[in-house]
């Protein structure tokens, strides 16, 4: 799972009305190279929820990310290697998500999500 | 010169995965028919709901090229995996999900999917076979085949963006009319983009797109309460044998 997913998913238990972002949990974290796409970049940015990005990647070990963004950054070549290093090489192969309300753990295994609820949780 | 869609010996397999099928390939056979819009659209998010084999967004992937970025779900957890392998197999990659449609996904991806590709379970099974585990939830869709595709489209009309587009595939049984008459009133137009005759099926594959017409055409059908007569002559003509379009169009004339 890359962070672009993370940063995409919430807690989807039935009550829960804080569940973004989801805390990682990661047991191994691996960093596969990806083509950077500036264009990419660029549209996604303004989709993207800057604090939780910051915080996954350091949990995931990297540090890099400026603590706070103004869109005139993406100007800047340094800039866009490290949001696309964080973004999508970043990789999380085992470990969890867990729901920030509840502390329920999605596991993630095989760098894949379950975010299948129990009977009781829908 | 890479292939364009992906190729079957490299499709990886599971004994409790959907093998791609008839209604696989019509689906695919639909986006390749479809490949000049969809390079124009350049979609940034792709979405496959219920992946199974991998086949449908492998192809996707390939069709696209490497512009864009996928994601695909399966309630199974051995689709996803299988799915993993068959994108590895052929060099481009999608995020696995597995999740119940795009639970999990639905706040965050709300209005940013360009691209959704369905292939729904859509056989008529009594409805308590739906969403069993294993390979029948691969096909069970409960009465008319609907259960699942009924949950699909509010999902999808929530996840996809201004110039979204929906790839789905349908059987006769599943009144394709209806389904297109309430994405008419959600906003959506649509075209049946393949047809195909197998020996026990009649599938379409209809594309969806938002509509600036239809949107009035909304207006115009929530405040008379009918259907305006241009939007059923264009149904009409699409879906020539369908009873149900007959019955209501003799209603509202
Ligand atoms: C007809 S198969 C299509 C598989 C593949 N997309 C293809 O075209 O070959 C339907 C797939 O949807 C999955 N599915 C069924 N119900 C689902 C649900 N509620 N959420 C997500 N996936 C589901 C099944 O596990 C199965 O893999």
């Amino acid at each position: 799972m890359r962070l672009l997913s993370h940063n995409m998913l919430s807690s989807n238990i039935k009550g829960v009305t804080n569940g973004f972002p989801l805390r990682i949990e990661a047991e191994k974290v691996v960093v596969k190279q990806v083509d950077l796409n500036v264009r990419f970049l660029k549209n996604m940015f303004p989709k993207i929820e800057w604090k939780a990005l910051v915080e996954a990647s350091r949990t995931m070990g990297y540090a890099e990310l400026p603590e706070e963004v103004e869109p005139s950054k993406l100007d800047s070549r340094d800039f866009l290697q490290k949001f696309h290093h964080a973004l999508l090489e970043l990789v999380l192969e085992e470990g969890a998500l867990v729901c920030p309300e509840t502390g329920r753990r999605f596991p993630v295994s095989k760098g894949i999500p379950n975010m299948l609820l129990h009977e009781d949780e829908v | 010169m890479s292939p364009r869609t992906a190729q079957i010996r490299l499709v990886s397999s599971h004994r409790e995965v959907y093998e791609p099928c008839d209604d696989s390939f019509a689906l695919v056979d639909a986006l390749l028919a479809d490949q000049a819009n969809l390079l124009r659209h350049q979609p940034k998010l792709c979405l496959e709901l219920g992946c199974g084999s991998g086949y449908v967004i492998t192809s996707l992937a390939l069709i696209l090229g490497k512009e864009g970025h996928y994601i695909a779900t399966d309630i199974n957890p051995h689709a996803v995996r299988v799915t993993q392998e068959t994108l590895e197999a052929h060099g481009v990659h999608a995020e696995l999900i597995n999740t119940n449609i795009a639970s999990g996904l639905e706040t965050r991806l709300a209005g940013l999917v360009d691209v959704i590709v369905v292939n729904p379970p859509y056989v008529p099974t009594p409805e308590d076979e739906v969403g069993r585990e294993g390979i029948a939830s691969a096909w069970a869709g409960g009465e008319n085949g609907r259960a699942v595709i009924d949950k699909i489209l509010p999902v999808a009309d929530n996840l996809l963006s201004e110039k979204g587009w929906l790839y789905m595939v349908t059987l006769s049984e599943n009144n394709p009319s209806e389904i297109c008459l309430q994405m008419r009133e959600k906003g959506y137009a649509s075209r049946i983009l393949v047809q195909r005759l197998t020996d026990e099926e009649s599938l379409q594959i209809i594309k969806f797109w938002r509509d600036f017409d239809s949107q009035l055409e909304e207006k115009e059908m929530a405040e008379n309460k009918t259907v305006p007569s241009r939007v059923m002559e264009s149904l009409l003509s699409q879906f020539p044998r369908m009873p149900f379009l007959r019955g209501n169009n003799s209603n509202s004339s």
